[in-house]
């Protein structure tokens, strides 16, 4: 609306944040419990999002209280819209608003594209795409109230960037910047950020199978990054301090794609 | 809980939500969304509001053609019923 001055967008922010939680899906391991224990540590309340490995989610929901913060673990598998539906009541009712949304659950189901099955080719595209759809529609009706939110999109260096065997990941990811563009275009004027964070080959369960490989060779930083790397990067993006960034993807590949 | 239902509850909590998103001007049943200076995201925030407040869903289909506040008032009461 006209009104607001400065040019009809959200009044630059100060440090206040409104009262809300942070969502991390996939948070049960890897870099979504990572950016999980972060976002905690930033003041965050926290929902620890699962779909199948609930012991993982406790784990990461129970070092979170260890170190005095609020955490919660809640199980959804986030390709189905109706259950994401479940889990914004779930923790709204328990933590408030969702307002720094983490979409982070992913998966991979390799091979060359001839090879791709249909089963291969959706379940990838369900998770990691369909997925952060469901979250983000869900999340942004509460974020333009609050005339506050931060989504950060956990996308990869692969799908700007072609890497064989995985067609189906690539379209995932690629598709996954493309929407964070157009809906940081969409609610900017809001106090909604939308950004990316692309990492390039970090130490997870997802890749543990493909460290090997000669593709230390390939970074130049000659080694894998962390979660905690990457988790670093989403605590920023969520924080007041970039509240003028958004629309990006911030690459995190120790120069891989330099 | 959701409040109840009724016109006269839609119109006072729709009317003190587009004051309170500055709307330009009087808001009354007959002013149109472009005469208020609301905008499609307005309108999804509004949305928004009418959820939390009452638990009726409106898509967008449903907010896409709205030209006035009372056609809007109308929308909500029609769909809880
Ligand atoms: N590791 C890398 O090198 C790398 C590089 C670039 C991008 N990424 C991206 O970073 C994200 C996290 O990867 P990671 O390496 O930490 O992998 P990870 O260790 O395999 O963790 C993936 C997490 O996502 C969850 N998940 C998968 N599908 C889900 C669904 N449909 N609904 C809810 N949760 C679901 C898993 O939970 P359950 O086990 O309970 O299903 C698990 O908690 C992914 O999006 C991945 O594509 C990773």
């Amino acid at each position: 609306m006209a009104e607001r001055g400065n040019g009809g967008g959200a009044k630059p922010e100060t440090a206040e944040r409104p009262r809300g939680c942070a969502l991390v899906t996939g948070a049960s391991r890897g870099i979504g419990a990572a950016s999980a224990r972060a976002l905690a540590r930033e003041g965050w309340p926290t929902v620890v999002n699962y779909r199948s490995d609930a012991s993982g989610a406790d784990r990461v929901a129970a070092e979170i209280a260890d170190a005095g913060g609020r955490a919660l673990a809640l199980q959804a598998d986030v390709s189905d819209p109706d259950r994401v539906k479940g889990l914004f009541a779930s923790a709204e009712a328990e933590l408030g608003p969702v307002l720094c949304l983490v979409n982070n659950a992913g998966m991979r189901a390799d091979g060359l594209s001839p090879q791709i099955t249909d089963e291969q080719w959706r379940a990838v595209l369900d998770a990691n795409l369909d997925g952060a759809f469901h979250t983000t529609r869900a999340a942004l009706g509460g974020m333009l109230r609050a005339r506050f939110g931060r989504i950060v999109n956990i996308a990869s260096v692969v799908g700007p960037r072609a890497n064989p065997g995985q067609a189906n990941y690539a379209a995932s990811k690629a598709g996954l910047i493309g929407m964070t563009r157009t809906v940081a275009a969409e609610v900017a004027r809001r106090g909604v950020t939308v950004n990316a964070v692309a990492p390039g080959l970090v130490e997870t369960k997802l890749t543990e199978d493909v460290a090997g490989n000669g593709l230390l060779e390939r970074i130049p930083a000659r080694r894998a990054g962390t979660p905690e790397e990457v988790a670093a990067c989403v605590r920023f993006l969520a924080s007041t301090d970039a509240a003028y960034v958004t629309g990006t993807t911030l690459t995190v590949d120790g120069g891989m794609s330099a | 809980m959701a409040t109840a239902v009724t016109t006269e509850s839609v119109e006072s909590k729709l009317f003190a939500a587009l004051k309170e998103m500055g709307a330009e001007g009087e808001v009354t049943r007959e002013a149109t969304f472009e005469q208020l200076d609301v905008d499609s995201l307005d309108l999804v925030e509004l949305a928004q509001v009418v959820e939390d407040e009452f638990g009726v869903e409106l898509g967008g289909d449903d907010v896409k053609d709205l030209q006035t506040v009372g056609e809007a008032v109308d929308l909500v009461v029609a769909k809880a019923a």
